[in-house]
């Protein structure tokens, strides 16, 4: 182990050392027959002393993936020849699984996957390449590390909403998902539902939502009695402040609808539409035009046709109050495409819509008032028992004359 | 609540009848239903006032079990309906019937958003207080076991607060099964609720007999402590403190130390980070003895760790753990195995290191006496004071008043001023401006004529700081400074100086000299205010900058109650009468107000009040902070100035009130 904070100290030994990994990656990359079961140990030995550490503390608390540098691991110039090297000792023709899982073994992994954290991207990337491979040739090892990363996702959804690797960890995921047989295990919906889908509610989705998004995708492709459920829990973590991550959510909306089957449509498009019509009238105009490019899906725009008995009423009254009061140019006029539509798919239902939309609207203020009444009469009420009470406990014996009293002044 | 149960549910029920057919459930239930998220929400926060229309019959027996139903809700009304259930025994019917509360916090607790799950945990404490013992075992218990053998983690992390309030109130077989659980939580497969469990380790051991924590507790202390994970092992250092005060000294050596010996050298820097941070309480709980023999050598090392994170720590607690030593001995121990560590951390590499130590050096003045004080710690704080990071000498700065007491600060006078003189002119406002607080404080300690010497003039350059929230707290600093040396000082040494400044080109430094004599007329007095203060003031009214003219009229309000009568009368009137037909609807505005202002207090002082002009200022209220500038039009040096101020800067202290101020006629 060298100092490489201290870019001067021992430059000859770094020489000597970075040479002899070199030399080791060329052998085992281009040599047959090396790999003989004596050197296994010490071949995992090597790599468990370079690469396990404890990663240092970020400099910067605030870290953020998308604005800041990230730190780059000052040992490199060792670090990257080692992960070669073990990246080429796993393809190796001549590796040999059933050998090679005595030494890589389920502390082995925890230690890998607790890498993933490292802030240099190079790092992860090799780490991602080497896990999958793991994961490809250690069977016994696959249900640990698929358990070991949803525990990573689920401390960073709940508990400590830091973790570089998530992106890397998906996409290994990704294919991992790809090949599940059929049909799903327990434990695979269950990792959909419980660990994917919060993973949308965490603040720093954009660094991973393409990797997640096409996991969520991939399950559905697999089984597509899970889209309600995957529906359902979007529209439950929907972003409600970051316009942002409300216009990702919308992008993997769309990408499920496009595999979604129709019988899944009829059972979701309610609540759906209701949220659709919700991001339209955002006066975020990013926003609002995403949700409206739904209706250039063909695919969509069919399954909204066939259903428009549904669909039209959840979203008619936001489409025609959005048209006439949205800021922007460009929705109103995508909203008149909209309804255009409408109007050509089921002209009559149209006509209905705009003509009840006005005594809804006077029905919604009828109803407000009336909560309003409501309330009050209950705060009246909660005073009248909080002195009701009182009285009873200053004065047990009089207790009846003063509420008698006080209601009789209210009614 | 719950004492008034009693005769609270007769008066409900009594009152209740006339009410039911107002509010059927069905109306309050559609309100907790509402499709709207944030009626919803309303309705849940009003929780209270919905069962106590019900009364407490109808609540146990229709509303709860709704809540119970549709518990599947957004995260936000879940959290609010785990809040409001913590206060909601005197509601269903007093401690007799708080167990019907139960289930809906049980479902609560399982949720997968923690801060909702961590509330139902805390209304369950709670309501598990309200328990008779015969209910908490027949319902609370059970409750807990269930939590604690649920399938998915969240319950089994919710269970772990829950055993240590039910533990003292149950039956010793019951007792073991809650040991038992707590057992396996601690080995659970899950890392989350190995975590939760290591986090109540602590508050558990301290309910259990102390047999029982010799011999459970002690032992899943001691497979925390040695968990797979870092962020288990950190919880285990901190249950650590909380065990360490239950054994004897023998026990403590045996079972405990060399787990924390351990803890302190861990490979993780997070759990020596944690060893660090708990010093103070790790110190107090083993006692003198083990602190002497264990905990020292390891804070040497904590002080010299590899990573800037743990030092820092390690060097926020040396103040503490040295207050904290036996007093016999303490200055040996300091002085030979503290202070050479030290030493090292005052040039440190890393800036928060030698910033958290800077934070604490100068309390070990008062522990180690003058002598001491002047030949160790003296050197130190001379090097820390000429640190290239201004955060360290000003915590250095900000501290000085301890050294003061012991040594006096004579001694570091000489090293002091080209600090602050430094400071003083740091590029970053935050920083002049953490100075400036403590000019009060030093020339205090320094005295009037140290001050005068080398101070004064810092203090007045403030005043003409780019930075309106630096000249502002110059200001302010100025009043403070004529407080501690006096009015014959203020009006020989500050007066003239402010005054001058009424003549400044720019109007933003005839602002300064308002703001000035604000503040500063009520400390020097009659005399002065009226003699040197207002003519400039009355003079200023006829600035060409409106802003400039509407301060006239504020300041005029504010030494108003200062001056005489006839100095109202006679001078103070008429100029804010011309004011009130100003141009400028701001100055016309302000000046009213300063006029009302006037004429009350004269008539107070019992004087007939002639033309005076209605006082109100009817319409002139609205916009009259701000108004845009038409294009072109040159705002003088003021606003070009502002604009190269740092965004941050502006955004912290909008330079609003600097904004020049243009009458309407003019474009």
């Amino acid at each position: 182990m060298f100092d490489f904070l201290d870019c001067v100290a021992d430059l000859k030994g770094k020489e000597v050392k970075r040479a002899a990994l070199n030399e080791l990656v060329e052998c085992v990359g281009s040599t047959r027959g090396v790999l003989i079961e004596p050197v296994y140990p010490d071949i995992i030995r090597m790599i468990s002393v370079n690469i396990f550490r404890t990663l240092p503390p970020s400099e910067n608390p605030e870290f953020d993936p998308e604005e800041d540098e990230p730190n780059l691991e000052p040992s490199w110039p060792h670090l990257q020849l080692v992960y070669e090297f073990f990246l080429r000792f796993l393809e190796s023709p001549d590796f040999q699984p059933s050998v090679a899982k005595r030494y890589v073994d389920q502390k082995f992994v925890l230690m890998l996957l607790e890498l993933f954290d490292s802030e240099d991207p190079r790092e992860r990337e090799y780490l991602k390449t080497i896990l999958h491979r793991v994961y490809g040739k250690f069977l016994g090892l696959r249900a640990y590390i698929r358990k070991q990363c949803s525990h990573i996702f689920l401390r960073f959804i709940y508990e400590f909403e830091h973790f570089n690797g998530v992106a890397e960890l998906l996409e290994i995921l990704g294919s991992i998902i790809n090949g599940f047989a059929l049909p799903l295990k327990t434990e695979h919906k269950q990792f959909l539902v419980r660990v994917l889908i919060p993973l949308h509610s965490v603040k720093s989705l954009s660094v991973f939502h393409a990797q997640l998004a096409y996991c969520v995708v991939q399950f559905l492709e697999k089984d597509a009695t899970l889209t309600e459920h995957v529906i359902r829990g979007l529209l439950k973590y929907w972003p409600k402040t970051c316009t942002q991550k409300e216009v990702m959510f919308l992008g993997e909306m769309e990408e499920i609808l496009d595999v979604i089957e129709p019988s899944q449509f009829v059972k979701i498009q309610e609540p759906l539409f209701k949220q659709v019509a919700r991001c339209v009238s955002s006066p975020h105009f990013q926003v609002a035009e995403r949700a409206l490019y739904f209706w250039n899906n063909e695919y969509i725009l069919s399954l909204i046709e066939d259903n428009c008995h549904t669909v039209l009423p959840a979203v008619f009254g936001t489409l025609y109050q959005v048209s006439k009061e949205h800021w922007n140019q460009t929705i109103v006029s995508l909203i008149y495409n909209v309804l255009k539509t409408f109007m050509e798919m089921n002209g009559k239902l149209f006509d209905e819509l705009t003509a009840s939309y006005k005594l809804e609207k006077q029905q919604e203020q009828q109803k407000a008032q009336e909560r309003q009444e409501l309330w009050q009469g209950l705060e009246e009420l909660r005073l009248r028992r909080l002195q009701g009470t009182q009285g009873a406990k200053e004065a047990p014996l009089q207790r009846l004359t003063p509420q008698v009293a006080t209601s009789g002044g209210q009614s | 609540m719950a004492g008034a149960a009693g005769p609270g549910t007769g008066a409900g029920a009594a009152g209740g009848d006339g009410d039911d057919s107002l509010y059927p459930i069905a109306v309050l239930i559609d309100e907790l239903r509402n499709e709207d998220v944030q009626l919803r929400l309303n309705s849940i926060k009003k929780l209270s006032t919905i069962a106590l229309a019900l009364g407490v019959e109808r609540t146990r027996t229709e509303l709860l079990p709704f809540l119970t139903d549709t518990i599947y809700d957004e995260d936000e009304v879940l959290l609010a309906l785990a809040e409001q259930l913590g206060n909601f025994t005197g509601l269903v019917g007093g401690p007799d019937f708080a167990h019907c509360l139960l289930p809906p916090l049980e479902s609560l607790a399982t949720v997968e958003e923690t801060v909702v799950r961590d509330k139902a945990v805390e209304s369950l404490r709670q309501i598990s207080q309200e328990h008779t013992s015969v209910a908490l075992e027949a319902h609370f218990v059970p409750l807990v076991k269930r939590l604690a053998s649920g399938d998915w983690f969240t319950s089994r992390t919710s269970a772990c607060g829950l055993f240590s309030v039910c533990y003292p109130r149950a039956s010793n077989a019951i007792k073991a099964e809650i040991r038992q659980h707590f057992r396996s939580l601690c080995s659970d497969d899950t890392p989350m609720v190995r975590r939760a469990a290591a986090a109540k380790l602590g508050e558990f051991a301290k309910v259990l007999e102390l047999d029982s924590v010799k011999s459970e507790i002690v032992p899943l202390f001691t497979n925390l402590a040695s968990d797979e994970q870092d962020s288990v092992r950190l919880l285990a250092v901190e249950a650590c403190v909380s065990i360490a005060q239950l054994l004897s000294q023998e026990d403590l050596e045996a079972l405990v130390m060399p787990i924390l010996r351990q803890a302190a050298e861990d490979k993780s820097w997070r759990v020596r980070y944690m060893v660090a941070d708990k010093f103070s309480e790790l110190q107090k709980a083993v006692g003198p003895k083990i602190t002497q023999d264990d905990l020292i050598p390891a804070f040497q090392n904590l002080l010299k760790d590899c990573e800037a994170e743990v030092r820092a720590a390690a060097a926020h607690k040396v103040k503490e753990l040295c207050e904290n030593l036996p007093i016999e001995g303490r200055e040996t121990i300091i002085m030979d195995q503290i202070l050479p560590f030290i030493k090292e951390l005052v040039s440190d590499t890393n800036q928060h290191v030698k910033s958290a130590l800077a934070s604490v050096i100068m309390g070990l003045s008062t522990i180690l006496g003058k002598e001491n004080t002047i030949e160790h710690l003296l050197p130190l704080f001379l090097a820390q004071l000429k640190d290239e990071c201004p955060e360290v000498r000003l915590n250095i700065i900000s501290n000085l008043d301890c050294v003061n007491e012991v040594i006096g600060i004579r001694q570091l006078s000489q090293s002091l001023l080209p600090a602050i003189v430094e400071l003083a002119e740091d590029a970053k406002w935050r920083v002049r401006l953490a100075i400036i607080e403590y000019m009060p404080l030093l020339a205090g300690q320094l005295g009037v004529e140290f001050f005068d010497e080398k101070l004064n003039s810092l203090c007045m350059a403030w005043l003409v700081d780019h930075v309106y929230a630096i000249r502002e707290a110059a200001t302010n600093n100025l009043m403070k400074l004529v407080q501690k040396f006096g009015i014959e000082w203020a009006q020989n040494t500050i007066v003239p100086k402010v005054l001058v400044m009424a003549n400044d080109p720019n109007y933003l430094h005839r602002m300064t000299t308002l703001f000035c004599i604000n503040v500063l007329s009520e400390a020097c007095g009659q005399e002065i205010t009226t003699k040197q203060m207002l003519p400039i003031v009355l003079k200023m009214a006829g600035d060409q900058v409106a802003n400039v003219r509407f301060n006239v009229a504020k300041s005029l309000q504010k030494i108003g109650p200062i001056l005489d009568t006839d100095a109202l009368q006679e001078e103070v009137k008429p100029v804010l009468q011309k004011l009130g037909q100003d141009e400028d609807m701001d100055v016309k505005y302000f000046a009213q107000e300063a006029m009302s202002v006037v004429v009350q207090r004269l008539r107070k002082l019992d004087l007939p009040v002639k033309d005076c002009d209605e006082p109100s200022a009817p319409g002139a209220d609205k916009n009259h902070f701000l108004r845009p500038r038409g294009p072109g039009e040159d705002a003088g040096k003021g606003p070009a100035y502002q604009l190269c101020v740092n965004p941050r800067e502006t955004l912290a202290h909008p330079e609003i009130v600097g904004l020049v101020h243009f009458s309407q006629s003019r474009d």
